[in-house]
């Protein structure tokens, strides 16, 4: 009797054990993991638009609104934007440098690489936030990031890596696994008087609408930045994409570049990897 | 009839309060517990629209001394406020829930 309690007891033990360290893989991050898990979820709710595709946002979900984005894409509403950026970037500050002194390959060709984790640093800097830097390091005052300038700017960026794959790395720095994870956590979390997550429009719904608006997926949600959007009137950077997802949920939106922002823009630019940029884009 | 009797000044006591107009104390006081409860959102990076809206109504009123708009306004504004505090606590884990896996 007493061999039979001490050997349940020895398998209850192994059986407990056994269940910590599944639990604790579980919730070891695996990003890689997670952008395979990210790109199957959406490849199989919607098995008839090419993985590539996605980053047409709500296109890419409706035959009528594509037709007609294609239409304007003979004469695309950031035509303008993409002129004045162009110009801009080659234009030399005060003290005669250029944005092209400031970053690898000229600034050409770059957008796929961005946001990075700066060791240095320990977090997550976006291609805004780089601009921004530049301009500050030549003495320039730095420009809004929400929209203007800053989205010219990155539109031109953009422009000269369409086609490019989604390549974000995440360095082995615990530092870089813990901006990834914020991110992801940021992005699942609920917030606003509506109790909305990024994730319950752009996971739940997309293809769906909300009042006017087609929903589109997450998958491939930042390749086609900056935008011009017809609900603004103008062009938008990714800063003022996420502060107006933010409002339309009722919560305050955080600080254009803040951590938060930043560790989002990192988790969701890394679970599409591998998808092509698009960048300058036109949404309704 | 006695029972009535008894009922009708335990009426009219209940609904004093709500006919008595709030004064600049009472906004004072509500308005200081409606920011409190605001920078504690705020601290959890978890803030909402309608409470700051709540909150500029409630001075917005106080101002024109309509004290009982104000008082109305900073205590919805409170409660918003402590929604959204509940609402940064419960998603602490439950965010995993939607996480695609």
């Amino acid at each position: 009797m007493r061999s039979a309690i001490q050997l349940a007891s020895l398998a209850l033990t192994a059986l407990t054990f056994g269940a910590t360290q599944l639990a604790a893989a579980a919730d070891t991050p695996d990003p890689a993991a997670d952008a395979k898990a990210f790109q199957n979820y959406f490849t199989k709710k919607f098995p008839k638009v090419k993985l590539d595709d996605f980053i047409n946002g709500p296109y890419s979900m409706n035959e009528g609104m594509r037709k007609q984005w294609e239409e304007k894409e003979e004469f695309p509403p950031y035509e303008f934007a993409l002129e004045a950026g162009k110009e801009m970037f080659s234009k030399p500050f005060k003290n005669g440098k250029t944005y092209a002194d400031c970053f690898p390959n000229g600034g050409v060709g770059i957008r796929q690489n961005y946001p990075y984790f700066d060791e240095k640093e320990g977090k997550v800097v976006t291609l805004e936030l780089a601009l921004n830097r530049c301009r500050e390091a030549n003495g320039e005052a730095p420009y809004s990031y929400l929209k203007d300038e800053m989205a010219s700017l990155t539109a031109y960026m953009a422009y000269t890596s369409r086609g490019q794959k989604m390549d974000i790395k995440i360095p082995n720095d615990p530092r870089a696994l813990e901006a990834y994870e914020n991110g992801k956590r940021y992005f699942y979390t609920r917030r606003g008087q509506l109790n909305f997550s990024c994730a319950s429009c752009h996971v739940q719904n997309p293809g769906e609408r909300i009042r006017a608006e087609t929903l589109a997926p997450a998958l491939g949600i930042l390749n086609a930045m900056p935008i011009y959007r017809s609900e603004w009137s103008g062009m938008g950077t990714i800063s003022r994409r996420f502060a107006t997802c933010n409002t339309q949920t009722r919560a305050v939106p955080l600080e254009p570049q803040s951590d938060e922002y930043r560790n989002l823009e990192y988790y969701l630019s890394y679970v599409s990897n591998g998808l092509p940029i698009a960048g300058p884009g036109s949404r309704p | 009839m006695r029972s009535s009797l008894l009922i009708f000044p335990l009426l009219v006591a209940g609904a004093l309060p709500a006919f008595a107009a709030a004064s600049e104390a009472d906004f004072n006081a509500a308005y200081a517990a409606a920011e409190a409860a605001e920078k504690q959102a705020a601290a959890l990076r978890n803030q909402w629209t309608t409470t700051d809206a709540g909150l500029k109504a409630a001075k917005t009123a106080a101002a024109k001394g309509d004290f009982d708009s104000a008082v109305a306004a900073a205590k919805e504004a409170e409660a918003l406020a402590k929604a959204s505090i509940f609402q940064a606590n419960s998603e602490n884990e439950r965010w995993k829930d939607m996480e695609i896996r």
